[in-house]
């Protein structure tokens, strides 16, 4: 199935995403810190960023293409509006965890 | 040709992504996402997707690792996570279990699907020497501006509303405001 082959299959590189997804899923479970949170949902994003532009070249298709462009100013608008809700939580903070926003508990 | 430019794509962009999740300090962690980065777009390349590659290089790696390693500053450099000790003593390895259960159930996806899809698109056009050395970009934009002009037009309302809302997010109340 997975032949070793010298060029490279989108099986291939669908594997090297599916494995990069798994690490920044990874990392969002186990850091603490927002900004190494937000660093890993940044991973996630390109490894599906990643299985769009190799699915749209083994299908033929450009429209894979076109949702990267938009994923991508999705994800510039997310990091701008996270990072400013993590600014404004943090700013009078001395520790800097996401355990330490507890304040809704009941 | 191409394997060579792949696996070496492929260390620079696991390296870097287990630089993210295992290093202490943020700023190394957003160094190691650069790497991670620029293995992506040397992919994006691979497969001929030239103009995005530049986006990638530009919007990535150029402006939204700048702007984490701006509030790395602003919120103070020092601060390094202590990744020693766990608060919550299972989580560790329920999240290795967890993220290793769906990494086998996206490559049993990706390897039993292998060859399903027959369905095959219009065609992309390969910048060469006889589509021009622009073919993707101009592709591209073809398909921007006449089937997904709506989409585009909605994402600059998008990015006006990230703007405005993370001004009014990050603005210091004045005291003893009107």
């Amino acid at each position: 199935m997975i032949s070793l082959s010298l060029a490279p299959t989108a099986t291939w590189y669908l594997i090297l995403a599916a494995v990069l997804f798994a690490i920044g899923t990874l990392g969002v479970l186990v850091r603490r810190n927002p900004l190494v949170m937000f660093m890993c949902i940044e991973l996630m994003l390109n490894a599906v960023n990643l299985s769009f532009v190799t699915l749209a070249r083994e299908l033929n298709d450009i429209n894979g293409q076109t949702v990267v462009l938009f994923v991508m100013v999705v994800a510039a608008a997310e990091v701008v509006v996270g990072l400013g809700i993590i600014v404004s939580i943090m700013r009078n903070r001395a520790a800097l965890t996401t355990d330490d926003l507890a304040e809704l508990k009941g | 040709m191409e394997f060579f430019v792949f696996v070496c794509a492929a260390l620079m962009i696991l390296l870097g992504a287990v630089g993210v999740i295992v290093r202490k300090h943020p700023v190394h962690a957003a160094l190691s996402l650069v790497l991670t980065l620029f293995g992506v777009a040397v992919l994006f390349i691979a497969q001929e997707a030239h103009f995005l590659a530049a986006v990638q290089v530009i919007v990535y790696a150029g402006a939204i690792v700048v702007l984490f390693l701006f509030v790395i500053m602003l919120l103070g450099v020092d601060r390094v996570e202590n990744l020693r000790t766990e608060p919550l003593t299972a989580q560790r390895p329920l999240a290795i279990i967890a993220s290793l259960g769906l990494l086998g159930v996206l490559v049993a996806a990706i390897v039993d699907g292998n060859g399903k899809i027959n369905e095959r698109g219009s065609g992309i056009n390969v910048p060469d020497l006889q589509n021009g050395s622009d073919a993707n970009t101009v592709q591209l934009a073809e398909s921007i501006f006449s089937r997904y002009v709506v989409a585009f037009e909605v994402t600059s309302v998008l990015l006006v509303i990230a703007v405005v809302g993370t001004v009014l997010l990050t603005r210091k109340a004045k005291l003893g405001a009107k």
